[in-house]
């Protein structure tokens, strides 16, 4: 059988293991959102024992390998309960990139310059005002170049999962390559589908960057001119010393 | 506007000391302005002039002293400073206009969040206010697409939106090129004139001359004159200000 009739014959059993990838992904994602956001947060805390305990956090995230972590989750866990693996993959997959994802948003809050909370706080907004309006909105904007990066990157470690038995994309791949004994053209094979998504995953979050990003778009009249009223054109003669 | 003044003093310090780590920035200053008063603070850089007016909307935390504001004393618990904050008018060098938020956006978010004003009605005042500082066209700009001059304005107007009893600029024009100074300042002198209460850190001696009730000159974290502007631009009395003055002549 030639790599093409493996194609269009096993085309079913991929696109179905994608549909799992991505459901798992997606789960773990946004569980891995919302908890780097509180980790994030406890990180740039001015409570100190909040901070160490995010940092700390951080630090054994990063300095262990997701498959480490996932085998360590999923057997502790089913020694207390029996959890199915698509819940034990995905809550491994979330605590990890939860981790870079707290980082992420850490940096985007640093890089919003000081300038602009210090003018949202002069005009009476609040802390938490100040963090929906404006902080919240522009650490996005800077950080969702590298939040898509590690969207990228989650799908891809989401093959990891296949270790603890579910029937994702690569498990798929694995599966078949044992029955058909053509790891080379399955392995190929299961790459094509990941690409696939990868791509499509660019290109949405290129346009979502791209649809944030009007402000950057110059509109017109870089120095003005005509646009002065009255009002402001006689004091021109007023300059500077 | 004669400068007397009237009434119970709208911005109140009573011997201000602020220090930076071991680093003391403004050393007992004293510091009250009237109702309808345009004081502008001069000096050389490093006299303490920024430090002293952001420590009057409790940007900077004074170190000892006390400030009152329309009748309260400033406190740095959060929803006091907030009410407080709005009734304050503040104005960067650097604009810092909401980048994300067209300029309309910019003058409506305050009015709404804060003030709890509806949709229309923060979008006419802040078409009026934009009206006023001459650019009504621009409503719908986005910050990055204005001139630092135009910035500028939408600032003022942006503070001016909130109805504060007291506006502060800080180095107004510090930022811009030398042709784009003259708007900013024809707008602040219009303000001025309408008997807004204003508190200007400058360099600007001409608006000083033309806008001031009131000059104040700092030096080594301190108040070492004030006066009419005839007083202390022309005839200082304290050595460090006649030593300010010769060395601004100078360049």
């Amino acid at each position: 059988m030639t790599f093409f009739d493996y194609f269009v014959e096993y085309a079913p059993l991929f696109i179905e293991a994608s549909w799992v990838t991505l459901r798992l992904t997606a789960v773990a994602l946004v569980i891995a959102m919302v908890l780097g956001g509180v980790i994030a947060w406890m990180v740039m805390s001015r409570f100190g024992p909040l901070r160490w305990l995010g940092t700390a956090y951080i630090g054994l995230i990063r300095g262990t390998p997701l498959i480490a972590q996932i085998f360590v989750l999923y057997f502790g866990i089913s020694e207390i309960v029996k959890m199915p693996a698509f819940w034990a993959g995905a809550l491994a997959l979330a605590a990890h990139n939860s981790a870079y994802i707290a980082e992420i948003f850490r940096s985007g809050f640093q890089a919003v310059p000081k300038g602009l909370v210090e003018a949202s706080r002069s005009l009476g907004m609040g802390r938490r005002k100040t963090l929906r309006r404006v902080q919240a909105p522009l650490a996005l904007r800077t950080t969702l170049p590298v939040l898509g990066n590690q969207y990228i990157i989650a799908v891809k470690d989401s093959s990891l999962v296949s270790f603890i038995g579910m029937t994702e994309l690569f498990q798929t791949s694995r599966n078949l390559q044992a029955q058909n004994y053509e790891p080379l053209q399955m392995y190929l094979m299961v790459s094509i589908y990941y690409l696939a998504i990868v791509l499509v995953l660019t290109f949405v979050v290129n346009r979502l960057e791209h649809s944030l990003s009007k402000h950057r778009r110059p509109v017109d009249t870089p120095s003005g001119g005509s646009d002065r009223g009255s009002l402001v054109e006689s004091g021109k003669s007023e300059g500077a010393e | 506007m004669t400068g007397t003044p009237q009434g119970q003093p709208l911005v109140s310090m009573r011997n201000i000391v602020k220090t930076f780590g071991d680093n003391v920035v403004l050393d007992g200053v004293d510091l009250d302005v009237y109702p309808g008063e345009v004081v502008v603070l001069i000096g050389p850089s490093g006299a303490g002039k920024s430090t002293l007016l952001r420590c009057i909307n409790g940007l900077e935390r004074i170190s000892s002293g006390t400030i009152e504001v329309d009748g309260q004393q400033l406190s740095y618990q959060e929803s006091a400073i907030n009410r407080i904050r709005s009734r304050i008018g503040m104005v960067f060098q650097s604009f810092n206009l909401f980048p994300h938020m067209t300029v309309a956006q910019n003058i409506m978010m305050a009015q709404r969040d804060v003030l709890g004003r509806s949709a229309n009605e923060a979008r006419q005042r802040a078409e009026d206010l934009l009206g006023r500082v001459g650019l009504g066209e621009k409503a719908d700009a986005y910050p990055d697409s204005l001139s630092g001059g135009q910035q500028q304005r939408v600032a003022i107007a942006r503070a001016l939106a909130m109805d504060p009893a007291v506006m502060l600029f800080d180095e107004p024009t510090s930022a811009l090129d030398p042709e784009l100074v003259g708007e900013v300042l024809h707008v602040m002198r219009e303000l001025a004139d309408a008997g807004m209460t204003m508190v200007v850190v400058t360099h600007e001696m001409r608006f000083a001359r033309r806008a001031a009730d009131r000059v104040v000159l700092m030096a080594d974290k301190q108040i070492v004159e004030e006066g009419t502007p005839e007083q202390v631009l022309d005839n200082p009395t304290s050595e460090r200000g006649q030593a300010f003055l010769r060395q601004l002549s100078e360049e």
